[in-house]
């Protein structure tokens, strides 16, 4: 089991877009270098990649929110 | 002597102090956004305080050294290793050809500054290094700093190991940071009640904040005093004839959030400004992160300059404590 946490501070999302599904859902594969969100700030967005591989077990915070420097986004199992 | 970038963090530019005197053609000052931490990391290496270092916002790079030379970082806390032995911010230390510096998550703060003895010596633009990256100006090729680079150092001599900048001397904003307010030319176009608003109410920084402005939310929106616009004035009521921005002014565009003009900000335009953040507290602005909690606090002239002579006094101190 493994956290996958925030690079840096800003606003995190689940989606690529508003109207798009989220990154990963619970029980899909995650390889290395796979994007689990995104992270807004100073008007860019970042992708945010996993460095280990898994299975997703959930994102750990809401869509859109506030997030700090290493943050715990998401879980892996 | 170099430095090979291996990751280059999100927007890791070069800078020194900046490019004064093109600010009427439209061409900002640029520079560090904390000057105080970038002069000081100069100090601890043993450069000139104007001497190019690294500016990291948010995340570090990953640094591989090419030669023998002093290294210092200031500015925000951000735990970092030394092929992977921990080192200390605000402390000079030596790094061997091959070394790598690498960077945990950031702590408190929100930029950091890597001076290395020598300083960068990429080719000046109008008389500075430092990265205007809209107007691909200066820096490295004009730009951010990528995977790969190889940025050239001058030649410095390496300093003893473990000088340190005190404690009391790290300036850094609190919580809520709080930010000091010159009202100016355009403040009689709020209304009473949006004045007094202004300085009461809780703001924080807003995502979008960057080295151009420092944008805020979550105060109440502004109303203007009712007035005809004037020729050449758009519609909005925070729109004026265009004039002269200056470093730190305040536009809140249609009213709704206040944006504090920094380092790489246009020179002039069409927005009222309310203001201006004394140039003292213009290096906490740099060490903002997005959500922090932020109050405006009113003073006026006097308390303004002894601020500045306060600042003044620090970085002499700084300066006292490293001879």
């Amino acid at each position: 089991m493994s956290d996958i946490q925030s690079p840096l501070p800003g606003t995190f999302y689940h989606k690529p877009s508003p109207e798009e599904p989220p990154f990963k859902a619970p029980g899909d594969a995650v390889a290395i270098g796979d994007q689990i969100g995104l992270i807004e700030v100073m008007k860019t967005f970042i992708a945010v990649n996993a460095e280990v591989a898994g299975t997703f077990k959930g994102y750990s915070v809401e869509d859109a929110t506030p997030v700090t420097a290493g943050a715990v986004l998401a879980e892996l199992d | 002597m170099t430095l090979e970038i291996i990751k280059p963090g999100l927007a890791t530019t070069i800078q020194d102090l900046g490019r004064p005197g093109y600010f009427h053609l439209g061409i900002p000052e640029g520079g560090a956004m904390d000057r105080l931490a970038f002069r000081a990391a100069n100090m601890l290496v043993g450069n000139d305080e104007g001497a190019a270092g690294l500016e990291a916002v948010f995340m570090g790079p990953e640094i591989k050294f090419g030669t023998e030379m002093s290294v210092a970082v200031t500015g925000a806390e951000m735990p970092m290793m030394l092929d992977g032995e921990p080192r200390e911010t605000w402390t000079s230390f030596t790094v061997k050809p091959g070394q790598v510096l690498s960077f945990g998550f950031l702590k408190t703060g929100a930029r950091i500054y890597i001076a290395v003895s020598g300083g960068i010596d990429t080719p000046p633009a109008l008389g500075s290094r430092s990265t205007y990256p809209i107007g691909a100006l200066g820096g490295f090729e004009g730009r951010a700093i990528a995977a790969g680079d190889v940025i050239p150092v001058g030649n410095g001599s390496v300093m003893a190991e473990g000088r340190v900048v005190p404690d009391a001397l790290r300036r850094r904003p609190g919580s809520p940071a709080e930010l000091r307010v010159l009202t100016g030319l355009y403040w009689h176009r709020l209304t009473e009640k949006s004045q007094k608003a202004f300085f009461d109410d809780d703001w924080v920084v807003a995502p979008e904040a960057d080295r151009m402005g420092y944008r805020f939310r979550g105060g109440q929106p502004m109303e203007f005093v009712d007035r005809p616009q004037p020729f050449g004035a758009g519609s909005d009521p925070s729109n004026i004839v265009d004039g002269c921005y200056s470093y730190g002014s305040i536009q809140v565009p249609g009213g709704l959030e206040p944006i504090v003009l920094h380092r790489d900000a246009v020179s002039g335009g069409g927005y009222f400004t309310l203001g201006a953040v004394i140039s003292a507290d213009m290096d906490l602005i740099g060490q903002l992160q997005p959500n922090t909690p932020v109050k405006f606090k009113r003073v006026e002239m006097d308390e303004a300059l002894a601020a500045r002579k306060q600042r003044k006094t620090m970085i002499e101190d700084i300066r006292q404590a490293l001879a």
